[in-house]
């Protein structure tokens, strides 16, 4: 499988003052294509600024980083954007939706700064399609503020997934979902990922963290360990599992 | 990003908070507004003096006999009584580019008419003086140049005369007493309405110059001339050419003129310049709300920098450039100022329209006022929107995206 993200030895060092704050020490990692990692660690552990970078949101102070065979870490400002535009998708803890913007037009954004000209027309046809995968087609006009937890987050997956993204990046996508969503989320993740996505999240809770391939957990700015999850959980059947558990609960009441 | 996206994306943003852009553009609307009506009520008093002006005849020029030292006292203008019917000859044959010339004496006198009387002025004048003052006749003829050189005892006379002393039948053939000599009336002129003073300008009787010199006030001296220049662009040089003329007539120079040649330009100017001056007052008064307007879309588009951090965290994370986040800010305060500026134009003018049907003043809504408003307006969005939009383009995606 080939290399979508390649990692090297990357040191990021944030200069606050008199303190120098290592952030990450020396990451050095491979993602391949249709991988599904977890990133796992403490506070201050790293991870969002291992994330950060990943999305090219944020540069390395040192180290090489490749996406997609393109070295990154030279590009500038306009440059990481368009990279971000083309070749990434981002879903957020927060769904960090347009407010009083419909799905539709929340999933057509990263469309709109796309280098490529694209007609009304066609935006809108492939927005339509993106919530159809994500299972919000019918809710396409509706605001954020109509639509539950789970349900803006999965337009923020749709709005992710509009420009055929090389890498989904999620930081904490079900940190602000009960359980249940929470599941229903990874579901749509899982599903996307068979699909052949490669999608990488933040997460600091270990359940969610076994629905995906792989778990990296970072301490102090350092991997300390990347392993294949090994007893994988899979959304239906968990899905399956915790409404056969309501339907007991309701017998025995 | 295409500019269509951009314009897109700036008039999503702007519907999502309808009710506020509405009243940030308020401040605008108003100004404009302000402008606009100002200005038209300003030049409607313009044009009105202008068209007063414009009553005085075309292409004008006034010869007024000037004052004269005697012993050190001067005496007021018209005092010096050194115009002569021979300078009007002088004038009317040797300067080619004076196409008309009408001597001009005037005195006040008691009119006689159906047993009526009235108190006017009577103005004695050449034949081409109508012609010269573009001052139609309503009814009948006017006096010919044989009735000039005849001395005839014929009039023409104004609608306050019409109405003052026939009020039942027409005028023309009638007599009417001038100072108890009997002049026929062979025409009636049109009406002319106020003076910019404010005086009746129908209140005359005209008569041949030379009949008010023998019969009426028996001097022998012109009170003015009234010539009239072949073309609006050589008015300056028949002007110097009749000072040259009369100087070497009257034996003056410079110092020692006894007489003043002014032409329509210059009276039109002495005029028109009150006018201007509170055109201009007017306009910069409303201008002044017009950039108060723009400092309310600063102020907002400051605020909404600020109150959609988050949102703009979220578009440079899925590739937005900080160019276009500028545009989007800048469009946006562009859009708001120039649809402000649009409902400005329509308010203003509607607003001069109600003045002048209600209070009865004379507007005039210039298109130049209007796209100058309109450009104004717009480039009021673009330097009040320039900070804020630039604000948001320096915005680091992550701190805007944790922005709380």
């Amino acid at each position: 499988m080939p290399a979508v993200v390649q990692l090297e030895d990357i040191h990021k060092t944030y200069d606050s003052g008199e303190v120098q704050v290592h952030a990450v020490r020396g990451v050095s990692l491979t993602l391949n294509s249709g991988d599904f990692m977890a990133i796992m660690g403490a506070s201050g552990s790293g991870k969002s600024t291992l994330m950060n970078t990943l999305g090219c949101l944020d540069r390395p102070t040192r180290g090489r980083y490749l996406l997609d065979g393109v070295d990154v870490s030279g590009l500038d400002r306009n440059e990481l954007a368009d990279l971000r535009n083309e070749k990434l998708g981002f879903v957020f803890q927060g769904f960090n939706l347009l407010s009083r913007t419909t799905a539709l037009e929340n999933v057509e954004l990263p469309m709109l700064y796309g280098r490529q000209r694209a007609s009304g027309r066609d935006l809108q046809t492939r927005a339509e399609h993106c919530l159809q995968i994500v299972g919000l087609a019918d809710r396409a006009d509706h605001f954020p503020s109509q639509l539950s937890g789970g349900q803006q987050q999965r337009v923020a997956i749709a709005r992710a997934l509009v420009n055929n993204p090389q890498v989904l990046l999620a930081d904490e996508p079900t940190g602000n979902l009960d359980s249940k969503t929470a599941v229903e989320v990874m579901g749509v993740f899982q599903k996307l990922n068979d699909q052949g996505i490669t999608i990488v999240m933040v997460t600091h809770e270990l359940d969610i963290a076994r629905f995906c391939k792989r778990n990296l957990i970072m301490r102090d700015g350092r991997v300390v360990s990347d392993i294949t999850v090994a007893d994988r959980l899979f959304a239906d059947a968990e899905l399956q599992r915790l409404r056969d558990a309501e339907a007991a609960a309701k017998l025995t009441d | 990003m295409h500019l269509g996206s951009t314009f897109t994306v700036s008039l999503r943003a702007l519907r999502r908070n309808a009710m506020r852009s509405v009243l940030t553009a308020l401040g605008i609307i108003i100004g404009v507004a302000a402008v606009i009506a100002m200005v038209s009520i300003g030049n409607g008093a313009k044009s009105m003096v202008e068209s007063q002006i414009a009553a005085l005849g075309e292409n004008v020029l006034l010869i007024f006999s000037g004052s004269l030292t005697q012993g050190g006292a001067r005496t007021g203008a018209f005092g010096a009584g050194t115009l002569t019917v021979e300078d009007a000859d002088a004038i009317s044959h040797q300067l080619t580019n004076i196409i008309a010339v009408s001597p001009e004496v005037r005195t006040g006198a008691q009119v006689l008419a159906n047993g009526l009387n009235w108190s006017t002025q009577v103005l004695g004048e050449g034949a081409d003086y109508l012609g010269i003052r573009q001052w139609p006749l309503a009814e009948g003829n006017m006096f010919t140049d044989s009735d000039v050189r005849s001395v005839g005892k014929v009039c023409i006379i104004g609608q306050t005369i019409v109405n003052q002393l026939y009020p039942d039948s027409s005028p023309i053939g009638q007599t009417l007493r001038i100072r108890n000599q009997p002049f026929k009336v062979v025409g009636v002129l049109s009406a002319k309405g106020l003076s910019v003073q404010g005086q009746d300008q129908d209140d005359l009787v005209i008569v041949p110059y030379t009949s008010a010199m023998k019969r009426v006030t028996k001097q022998t001296m012109l009170r003015s001339i009234n010539a009239q220049a072949a073309s609006a662009d050589g008015i300056a040089t028949a002007q110097n050419d009749i000072v040259e003329l009369l100087r070497q007539r009257h034996r003056t120079t410079e110092q020692t003129d006894d007489f003043t040649v002014r032409n329509q330009e210059e009276i039109a100017i002495a005029a028109t310049a009150t006018s201007k001056t509170m055109t201009l007052l007017l306009g910069a008064i409303a201008g002044v709300s017009l950039i108060v307007g723009g400092i309310g879309i600063m102020n907002i588009m400051l605020v909404s920098v600020t109150e959609r951090t988050r949102e703009i965290g979220i578009r440079l994370a899925v590739g937005a450039h900080g160019s276009e986040i500028q545009l989007q800010f800048l469009t946006e305060a562009v859009v708001l100022s120039a649809f402000g500026g649009m409902l400005g134009i329509l308010l203003g003018i509607g607003t001069s329209e109600l003045l002048s049907r209600v209070n009865h003043w004379p507007t005039l809504v210039s298109p130049v006022v209007v796209v100058s408003a309109f450009l104004g307006s717009a480039g009021v969005g673009v330097i009040s929107g320039f900070y804020p939009a630039r604000k948001a383009s320096l915005l680091d995606p992550i701190d805007a995206l944790r922005y709380e």
